[in-house]
């Protein structure tokens, strides 16, 4: 199907359904019952799924690819965001062009930042993105104010020209849509109890997504892919075989950081605004525990790493103390506060140490990350499966 | 004229005078065999020739034209393929994708990006690749991980990879090293065949006399970086120089 062999098509497949039933299998717990509060399945959220899913995507194709670790891939991301805010000011508010200028501005950015770092590999190289990447957050955040907004940020507004839509001066600012359907709009299902939102917005990210993922299979199936992982396999030995190594390395870094692009790009469509912050080196590092935490070098792992990290941060971090308590109520009060002592740390505003303690166990224990737990899983069940058959014929 | 002339050539790692005054000519569509006891330069000579280290003093020409200040892969496109003397393949790979890379990397020399071209679809590459492995009895092993594999194995991979780029220069740095008997032999064969069949010319170094006397035309012997006698191997045999420097040692 669409060149893919089977087994990829499947994935593809798989991928799409995740996006088309999300806000279903995202709430799993009826709206009035209390685990309802653990429900991802609201626009917000599933935006962010699968916008990170996108750059984490991206990067992956960088990294799990070539092995060159980029620390600086939110510059990229930033980039795009003002791109496209600037698009929806001056031109239209419809999110196509702007979306489409977060990438190119994004690409083009890369090519600069990359044409340097690539100069260098292993740690020499990851030191260069991180300094291009928190120069640029320094810049946006000051100097460039009157292109970046600096630290308030950029946004729309009532003034704006919009030359397609001629801008109009009383009223509100437009919403951002996609021709005509605005990226907030949405409609709710409410089923026996369930609550069910499908939102414009995440539906336009999600078919991007599902293009993004496409694109990276045909990447990762390519000869030009092929070379990719020989350059994360053996250099040198690429060289003495014949192949410059070097505008690979750039193609595959510009892509890349369009990806990031897209998904600032994205980011704006669904909230026209765009802060410095966006830039930061602790984005470009969250992106990197994606990636590690979901798989590296896979197709899949890199959405599902986005997926975990978007969960805890938005789900896992709004437990409190108060609710611990009415969960443990049961039990008898003194053992009520131990047990509410010992989990405390981990939950609500602690949410960091659990992703951390995670993170190392994955290191440790799950280099493959997120997709190798899943195939092990396999492994162990179809090792019974075999059992199973065999022992008729003893 | 020789295909390839080296003058001079010196190259100094510290105190260390690797190669000094190394003079090599190698004849067009010859077997050439540059023999010497260990540590006597002869793989610092190689890595003078396709640019992995650039000397100090001297000249290298290939095919008239100098291969000095041209990257690694400017000199493998000019027509010279190396194997190493540690096999140097694509560890994290399958053979099959070992046996691609330098297919591809002839075709598309300098760039291709076509994410739209797919690997499994580009049938005439993969069955020339597909032959190589054949030819080199691996193509049972075609989708193992090549670093799994022995030794002798991993090497005949790589002569494999440098065969299907069909080089005008061939070097190979001890490329029956950690091979079983009947290994060795069929690679004899197969660089035999290869020399009558196509225009190439081999440069060779190797330890087993056996194999040296088989297939070199030429011999240069190198010893404490400078050639001692270079000879046809008749010569070589009864040579008092060489049976002190080398033959002596080993024998
Ligand atoms: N990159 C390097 N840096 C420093 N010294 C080196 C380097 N490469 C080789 N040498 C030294 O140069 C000398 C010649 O080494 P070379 O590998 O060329 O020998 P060789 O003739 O290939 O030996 P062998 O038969 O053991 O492979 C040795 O003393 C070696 O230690
Ligand atoms: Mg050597």
């Amino acid at each position: 199907m669409l060149g893919l062999n089977k087994k990829d098509a499947s994935l593809l497949l798989m991928v799409a359904a995740l996006v088309a039933f999300a806000p279903i299998l995202l709430n799993p717990f009826p709206e009035a019952s209390a685990l309802a509060q653990f429900n991802a399945g609201y626009p917000d959220l599933m935006q962010r799924f699968v916008i990170f899913g996108i750059f984490a995507v991206g990067f992956n194709i960088l990294f799990g690819l070539t092995g060159y670790l980029s620390f600086g891939h939110a510059a990229f991301l930033g980039a795009g965001s003002y791109a496209g805010v600037w698009m929806m000011k001056l031109l239209t508010v419809n999110v196509i062009p702007a979306i489409l200028i977060s990438t190119v501005v994004a690409g083009l950015f890369s090519i600069l930042i990359g044409f340097i770092s690539l100069r260098r590999s292993g740690i020499y190289f990851s030191i260069l993105t991180l300094a291009f990447a928190q120069m640029s957050f320094a810049l946006a955040a000051s100097v460039l104010t009157p292109i970046t907004g600096g630290e308030t940020g950029l946004n729309l507004a009532l003034d704006d020209p919009r030359i397609l839509e001629g801008g109009n001066t009383t009223g509100n600012i437009p919403a951002p849509n996609f021709f005509g359907l605005e990226m907030g709009d949405s409609l709710q299902l409410n089923v026996a109890g369930w609550l069910w939102t499908f939102n414009v917005g995440y539906y336009l990210a999600g078919v991007v997504l599902i293009i993004a993922f496409y694109t990276a299979i045909r990447i990762f199936r390519s000869p030009f892919g092929l070379m990719l992982r020989a350059i994360k396999s053996n250099q040198h030995r690429l060289g003495f075989t014949g192949l410059n190594t070097r505008p690979y390395m750039l193609a595959c870094f510009v892509i890349s950081g369009m990806y990031a692009g897209l998904a600032g790009g994205l980011m704006v469509a669904m909230d026209p605004l765009a802060g410095a912050e966006r830039m930061q080196w602790t984005a470009s590092g969250e992106v990197v525990l994606m990636t590690i935490l979901g798989g590296i070098g896979t197709l899949i792992g890199p959405v599902l790493g986005a997926g975990l990290i978007k969960y805890f941060e938005n789900i896992f971090s709004k437990i409190n103390s108060n609710l611990l308590h009415e969960w443990f109520a049961f039990l008898p009060d003194g053992l009520e506060d131990f047990v509410v002592t010992i989990i405390y740390p981990f939950v609500g505003k602690g949410w960091h140490l659990t992703l951390g303690l995670m993170f190392m166990g994955v290191i440790i224990f799950l280099p493959g990350g997120l997709v190798e737990l899943g195939q092990r899983i396999r492994r162990v069940f179809s090792k019974k499966d075999a059992n199973q058959h065999t022992k008729p014929a003893e | 004229m020789g295909i390839l002339e080296v003058k001079d050539v010196g190259k100094r790692f510290g105190g260390l005078q690797a190669l000094s005054d190394v003079h090599l000519n190698v004849m067009e569509n010859t077997c050439h065999a540059i023999i010497g006891p260990n540590g006597a330069g002869k793989s610092t000579l190689l890595n003078c020739l396709i640019g992995k280290l650039i000397p100090d003093t001297g000249s290298v020409m290939f095919q008239g034209q100098s291969v000095l200040g041209r990257s690694p892969f400017e000199i493998n496109q000019m027509g010279i393929s190396r194997v190493f003397q540690t096999p140097e393949i694509f560890g994290d790979l399958t053979v099959m994708e070992n046996m691609l890379i330098p297919i591809l990397a002839k075709r598309d020399g300098a760039f291709e990006m076509n994410g739209w071209s797919k690997l499994a679809s580009q049938k005439d590459v993969n069955e020339y690749a597909e032959k190589m492995l054949e030819d080199m009895n691996l193509v049972d092993k075609r989708n193992m991980h090549s670093a799994s594999m022995s030794r002798g194995d991993k090497r005949r991979l790589e002569i494999a990879m440098c065969l299907s780029q069909d080089p005008s220069l061939l070097l190979l740095d001890e490329p029956t090293a950690g091979m079983a008997r009947a290994d060795t032999n069929n690679t004899i064969d197969l660089l035999k065949q290869i020399k009558e069949e196509r225009d190439i010319t081999i440069a060779i170094i190797e330890h087993d006399m056996h194999v040296v006397f088989s297939l070199a035309d030429r011999i240069t012997v190198l010893a404490q970086g400078t050639p001692l006698v270079e000879d046809t191997p008749e010569n070589i045999k009864g040579h008092p120089k060489v049976k002190e420097a080398y033959l002596g040692e080993t024998a």
